[in-house]
């Protein structure tokens, strides 16, 4: 197989087989997590002031107090990760053109110059709060291999575009089919992994508000 | 510096400047060391009586004369032509005069008279399929040709994508069984020069430094001339600021369009396309596809025929999504049904429940 019939195959059968597995995942857990429901709760609700599932979604978004100083390292660095994961993802000219390809959805991208420095930052931000995971005891002691192959799967697509786009390493052909190669194993991993949290953080925070809205306190 | 070579030249208008810069514009494009163009003028120049001149064969096998038509185009009356003037092309059967069995002897007199020495150059794919019948010139194979005329080469020059990779009668699903020269010979120095047609320039350059220095140039891990294959048509693209700008042609007819923006999204297959079109351009530096408004195929690249699609852009998918609404259905599926096992689950550990009272503590 030389470097075009590879591209080819992850631009076609692999992505379809990825996707496949991907929609598959998503489907399935969604219907899963959401069906579980709870008991309803027969208690008269009492109401407070941005105590609801709605508040609590944004306000998790935001630091707890105090924590910005306690804890910097995660929460600049996941911020900023985050931020510009979804930046390269979602903003990156090439990547919408799939997007709207698979979903009819299009809108503008940036300078492709402004992704490669996001794509550093965010490669950057990566590592740093890897190495703080590593560094401090009771993270180290609190992650698990699941842990580890999350970073693993979401690092590598970053690092293999930017290798892509600068020309590292490997001729780009090479390069970008590796780069794809590396989306699809994240796409087929992640709705069996912690990173299912991309479809589920948001409908945790509503139920915990929600309950604790129901009891009249705003967390 | 004197010789036929000069001489002829001068019969043609052609002045011992021009030819000199000429050789020194061939040996700073293959990123030859200044010297080289002189090399190269001294070596061309000094080819002596006709007779003596290297001998190229020139084989056609499964194609569609595109690349000799390329060459030809270049040959007149532009200075690509010198080139030819110093070998001795003694088979090719479009250029030459003979045919049949002349043709044939005139062949086999340069294959005897130059044994060993000889540059044989390939265009077109060789068909493997039912012996080789789907091609065959007086009586016998390509393959059987390529074999007993490579025998006595000196090195080979894969010209064109089919002769380099298979080509189009390569693409799928290759009717004829059609496979390049390097995958049938392994003994020989070979060069290719791939690209549907190639740049003439390319092709005169490499001649003018197997003429030169004895040997072919230095080639790539697809045994393509790093002068000329070395870097992608994206990123030596006078639209490549365009494409940095995220500012696309989205159909061939509309603004972008005419404003001369990149091609990606209609298809453009640069980024993945070693050659050297945006550099060298066509028609004696006229234009090129992507000046002319069309995207790059990707020519120069093994398989390029089946390679998703010419105005698929290559962030989209390759081929349609076949199996993705099939798993949709699936995984709703899936999760309907483990709800309700979970429902039922639920269920029966309600039903089992008894109730413990006090009295059953006091027993």
């Amino acid at each position: 197989m030389n470097d075009m019939q590879f591209l080819t195959w992850v631009r076609g059968t692999g992505l379809d087989i990825a996707l496949s597995i991907f929609v598959l995942g998503v489907l399935w857990r969604l219907f899963e997590i959401y069906s579980l429901g709870r008991k309803p709760d027969l208690t008269a609700p009492r109401h407070a002031a941005g105590a609801s599932g709605l508040h609590t979604i944004f306000r998790r978004t935001l630091p707890a107090e105090g924590m910005l100083k306690r804890a910097p390292v995660s929460i600049i660095g996941g911020t900023a990760f985050h931020i510009g994961l979804a930046i390269v993802v979602f903003l990156f000219a090439p990547h919408i053109l799939l997007i709207k390809n698979l979903t009819g959805l299009s809108w503008p991208g940036l300078p492709s110059q402004f992704i490669d420095l996001v794509a550093v930052v965010t490669m950057a931000a990566m590592v740093v709060v890897l190495v703080d995971r590593i560094n401090k005891p009771v993270k180290r002691y609190l992650s698990t291999f699941g842990d580890w192959f999350a970073w693993t799967l979401t690092f590598l697509p970053v690092l293999t575009g930017w290798m892509a786009v600068q020309h590292l390493l490997l001729p780009y052909t090479t390069m970008l089919a590796i780069h794809i190669l590396t989306v699809e194993l994240l796409l087929v991993f992640l709705p069996f992994t912690k990173l299912f949290h991309a479809f589920t953080a948001f409908g945790s925070r509503w139920y915990i508000g929600k309950i604790n809205g129901h009891k009249g306190v705003a967390v | 510096m004197h010789g036929p070579l000069i001489d002829t030249l001068a019969r043609q208008g052609v002045t011992r400047r021009t030819f000199m810069k000429y050789c020194a514009t061939l040996a700073s494009m293959m990123a030859l060391p200044p010297a080289a163009g002189r090399a190269m003028a001294e070596a061309m120049a000094s080819a002596p009586a006709a007779t003596r001149r290297p001998s190229v064969i020139w084989l056609p096998f499964q194609e569609c004369t595109g690349c000799t038509e390329s060459i030809t185009r270049s040959h007149s009356p532009t200075l690509e032509g010198l080139i030819f003037d110093a070998i001795s092309l003694d088979y090719q059967e479009t250029l030459m005069a003979a045919a049949g069995h002349q043709a044939e002897e005139a062949l086999h007199a340069a294959m005897k008279a130059n044994e060993g020495k000889y540059l044989l150059i390939v265009d077109g794919s060789i068909p493997l399929g039912l012996d080789g019948a789907y091609s065959c010139i007086a009586g016998k194979s390509n393959l059987d040709t390529l074999k007993e005329v490579a025998k006595g080469a000196a090195a080979i020059v894969a010209m064109g994508s089919c002769a380099a990779y298979g080509g189009i009668p390569k693409a799928n699903p290759n009717p004829t069984g059609a496979v390049s020269v390097s995958d049938i010979i392994k003994d020989k120095p070979i060069i290719n020069i791939p690209g549907c047609p190639p740049i003439p320039v390319v092709m005169t350059g490499v001649l003018a430094h197997f003429l030169t220095f004895g040997s072919l140039p230095e080639m790539d891990s697809k045994g393509r001339p790093k002068a000329f294959y070395g870097e992608t048509i994206h990123d030596r693209c006078y639209r490549r600021p365009f494409y940095d700008q995220g500012k696309f042609a989205k159909t061939f007819d509309d603004e972008g369009a005419r404003n001369g923006w990149c091609l990606f999204e209609l298809g453009c297959k640069g980024p993945v396309t070693y050659n050297a079109c945006a550099t060298v351009k066509w028609n004696g530096g006229t234009s090129w596809p992507v000046e002319s408004g069309h995207g790059c195929l990707g020519c120069s690249e093994p398989d390029f025929w089946d390679a998703g699609g010419f105005y698929k852009a290559l962030s989209m998918p390759a081929d349609p999504l076949k199996m993705a609404s099939t798993a949709a259905i699936a995984g709703a599926a899936a999760g309907v049904a483990i709800s309700f096992a979970n429902r039922g689950k639920k269920s029966a550990a309600k039903s089992a429940h008894e109730t413990t009272t006090l009295a059953d503590l006091e027993k």
